[in-house]
């Protein structure tokens, strides 16, 4: 047993309005500069849709993640072969067109235009070249468009689809959308540390989180073909790759990430997990039916006295322990088994949870025109929802609707339970038969309901102390400096010849 | 005198500003060293300029080397008239590759708005520099031959003796122009690599080969900082 800690995050996907405020937080702090200004670290995407970049899921084009090669992993687009011998012009890099060119608007035209019968505009201009031009796609283009030929037509995740069934989600009445927001998930195996030549990319021990060391970055851009989420992105201005730091400086001091602190639908939560190292690799090679499974093996029980005493003997601080035992993440992830990984079938094991939408996936209209919310209906009612469940499936657990419906189950037995609760007007059979098919109590139902509905920000939020008054300690033993004529000397006090 | 000051003034210089140029911009300006990619904002023809370009380079780069470090080898294998043709013929392909690379990659630049905005003035000395260095190249390779057998005889000796600190130019002084051309615009290239964008190719990711694909770095050793008892003989962690 080998117990690391991770910093992890759920996003609750019911929750999301689709308001973007989690990405334009994320702007303002970290790529409003000369070309940073096409990356959105975070981003929300309307699914169905084609994402951004364009089709970003479609690893047959861009050769993103790990494929597994018998027992074993191996890069799909790069690697100490398959990259190094693209390095002068890499086969697999998708370019600015890809996601779009950034743009502004000439405002200081609506104040310095001369005197004219017509009213100034603020015609836009390109960010990288100053021209005019009409902007033609954006990073959220495909915003609420599920209906639509150009972006949910294109959806990759329909190639597993059935045509009736492709052509079923288009029906007027049945077209439905959630929202998806999307950053780096600072995978337990990240393809992009994997694929970078240099070393620049490294995942930090003591908290999981994945950078890039900017002055060892060679441009040699191999991550950007690497990460399957497509989420390092290269700074065409200054050379160099950049990616989500999972704002790293405000963790450090006790403050979520931008994105999640400012997050309006209150989606968002982060917490420790502690997991064992040893096991990544086996479970990166599973097979597809089972990569979900295997991943959440890999994370560890932080209140199991043996977990405690491996953790310990790796370092890790007492805080961080007790940050573990209280994680939000490891309720949702590991107790409740609510939220699942984006795209497993990548295999780099991302530390990004996501619970998966139930409304509108699930609700549909009955004869008489209303929604139907019967468990009796809802149970048989799976299979008609209005994302087929290989949808979902294929976003959410490599293709296994099983596990799928496991959880659709367990978020609609909370509902029931709270509506006999608090409304009062379906009989109470019915809403514990729907626990009990989901396999949990009540307690267990009210839990999920407060930290879903009713989380305090604390809660939401657990984030271990960095100990900076050990930071001392952590650079240097202060035994060394004992003697010396002072902190931040650095010639030994010997006398002067 | 010129020859004294293109064959022996220019070449100490230009290692001397390489070592101690590229040390420094290696140690204080680190963020400055990338092979600085255009492929994001154009990737198309980029394939068809960089790979001829840079594997004709490489190659051209080796032959070089080779014929520098094993002269008597070289002049074995030339023995035999078919393998000095085989030689010349594939070294000649390799400068045409190149040659034909360059000239997609200046083409590429001077027409695109995109590129030209990541184009700097070091970047149009950089095409300057490798045009006169390859055309030179190619017009010794066809109007002096055979390369591969005067090399090892007259080259070598002349670059041995730079190397050994008894420069001897005897050799190099009565070489036909284009000749001298490529030596100086050799020595200049190397002498401005500190200064352009020629760094990229010091630091080449060999590392990458051995090393193992994940990388975890610990920003300090808490389980030496856990043990209170070492912690007075002063244990400084290994990542510090
Ligand atoms: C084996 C070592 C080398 C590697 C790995 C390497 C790699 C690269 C890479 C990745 C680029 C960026 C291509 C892009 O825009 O995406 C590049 C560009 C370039 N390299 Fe190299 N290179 C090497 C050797 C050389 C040598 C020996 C020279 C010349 C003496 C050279 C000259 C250039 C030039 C001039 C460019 C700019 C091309 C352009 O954008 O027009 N490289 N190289
Ligand atoms: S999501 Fe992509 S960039 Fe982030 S750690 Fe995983 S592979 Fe790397
Ligand atoms: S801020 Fe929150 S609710 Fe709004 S789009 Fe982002 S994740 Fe969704």
């Amino acid at each position: 047993m080998d117990i690391r800690s991770q910093i992890s995050m759920v996003f609750h996907l019911d929750k999301c309005i689709g308001c973007h405020t989690c990405s334009i937080a994320c702007k303002n702090i970290w790529t409003d500069r000369k070309g940073a200004e096409y990356m959105w670290w975070n981003n929300v995407e309307t699914k169905p849709g084609t994402g951004y970049p364009s089709k970003w899921e479609d690893q047959d084009t861009y050769k993103g993640g790990w494929e597994k090669n018998g027992n074993s992993i191996s890069l799909k687009g790069a690697g100490k072969f398959k990259g190094m011998k693209s390095l002068f012009h890499n086969s697999n890099m998708p370019v600015i067109d890809d996601y779009y060119e950034p743009w502004t608007y000439k405002y200081e035209n609506l104040f310095e235009a001369k005197e004219g019968d017509d009213q100034p505009i603020a015609r836009p201009v390109s960010l990288i070249t100053g021209e005019y031009i009409t902007p033609k796609s954006g990073p959220n283009w495909d915003d609420d468009l599920a209906g639509s030929e150009d972006y949910a037509k294109n959806d990759v995740n329909f190639k597993n689809l059935s045509p009736a069934e492709q052509e079923a989600m288009f029906q007027l009445e049945r077209i439905t959308l959630h929202y998806l927001p999307r950053m780096c998930n600072h995978c337990l195996n990240p393809a992009c540390v994997a694929a970078c030549p240099s070393g620049a990319i490294y995942k930090r021990g003591e908290d999981g989180v994945v950078l890039i060391n900017q002055k060892k970055c060679r441009a040699w851009r191999m991550c950007v073909t690497a990460c399957p989420y497509k989420k390092s992105y290269y700074n065409w201005n200054t050379g160099k790759s950049e990616k989500c730091v999972l704002c790293y400086p405000r963790l450090e001091a006790g403050q979520a990430p931008a994105c999640h602190h400012s997050c309006v639908g209150r989606i968002r939560y982060i917490g420790v997990m502690l997991y064992d190292a040893d096991k990544i690799e086996a479970a990166a090679a599973s097979n597809d039916e089972d990569l979900v499974q295997n991943q959440l093996d890999i994370y560890v029980d932080p209140n199991d006295p043996r977990v405690i005493a491996a953790a310990k003997e790796n370092g890790i601080h007492d805080s961080t322990i007790e940050c573990a035992q209280k994680s939000p993440v490891y309720k949702f992830v590991k107790e409740w088994e609510l939220a699942l990984p984006l795209h497993p079938e990548f295999r780099t094991l991302p530390n990004l949870f996501y619970v998966p939408p139930l409304l509108p996936t699930m609700a549909f209209v009955n004869e008489e025109g209303t929604y139907e919310t019967t468990s009796e209906n809802f149970w048989g009612a799976i299979e008609k929802s209005r994302l087929p469940m290989g949808y979902m499936a294929s976003l959410f657990s490599a293709g296994n609707e099983e596990t799928i419906k496991t959880v659709l189950k367990k978020l609609m037995a909370v509902r029931l339970h709270r509506r006999e609760e608090t409304v009062g007007d379906l009989p109470k059979e019915e809403a514990m038969g729907a626990m009990k098919d989901a396999v949990m109590d009540k307690e267990m139902a009210d839990a999920i309901f407060r930290l879903t509905s009713l989380p305090l920000f604390d809660q939401r939020f657990v984030i271990p102390p960095a100990h900076r008054e050990e930071a001392m300690e952590m650079l240097e033993s202060t035994a060394d400096v004992k003697g010396n004529s002072g902190f931040g000397f650095k010639e030994p006090p010997v006398r002067g010849l | 005198m010129s020859n004294n000051f293109f064959f022996i003034g220019l070449p100490y210089a230009a290692l001397v500003v390489l070592l101690v140029g590229s040390i420094m911009r290696y140690m204080n300006l680190g963020f400055k060293i990338s092979s600085l990619s255009s492929q994001f904002l154009e990737g198309k023809e980029l394939f068809y300029g960089s790979r001829p370009f840079h594997w004709g380079l490489v190659f051209l780069f080796f032959g070089h080397l080779v014929a520098f470090l094993f002269p008597r080898s070289v002049i074995a294998w030339n023995s035999v008239p078919v393998r000095l043709l085989i030689l010349e013929v594939s070294a000649l392909g390799f400068g045409l590759s190149a040659l034909f690379g360059l000239l997609i990659l200046v083409v590429r630049r001077a027409k695109n708005r995109r590129l030209i905005m990541v184009t700097s003035k070091m970047d149009v000395f950089v095409y300057v520099l490798l045009f006169t260095q390859i055309v030179s190249g190619l017009w010794v390779a066809y109007f002096v031959r055979w390369g591969s057998a005067w090399f090892p005889a007259v080259l070598t000796p002349y670059l041995k003796s730079i190397f050994l600190f008894d420069p001897d130019i005897a050799g190099v002084a009565a070489m036909p122009l284009s000749v001298k051309i490529h030596i100086v615009s050799a020595f200049t290239l190397i002498g401005m690599i500190p200064f352009t964008r020629f760094m990229h190719f010091l630091v080449y990711p060999f590392r990458y080969f051995y090393r193992p694909y994940q990388y975890v770095i610990w920003n300090w050793d808490r389980k030496k900082i856990r043990s209170s008892r070492k912690l007075v003989n002063g244990v400084r962690s290994k990542n510090n």
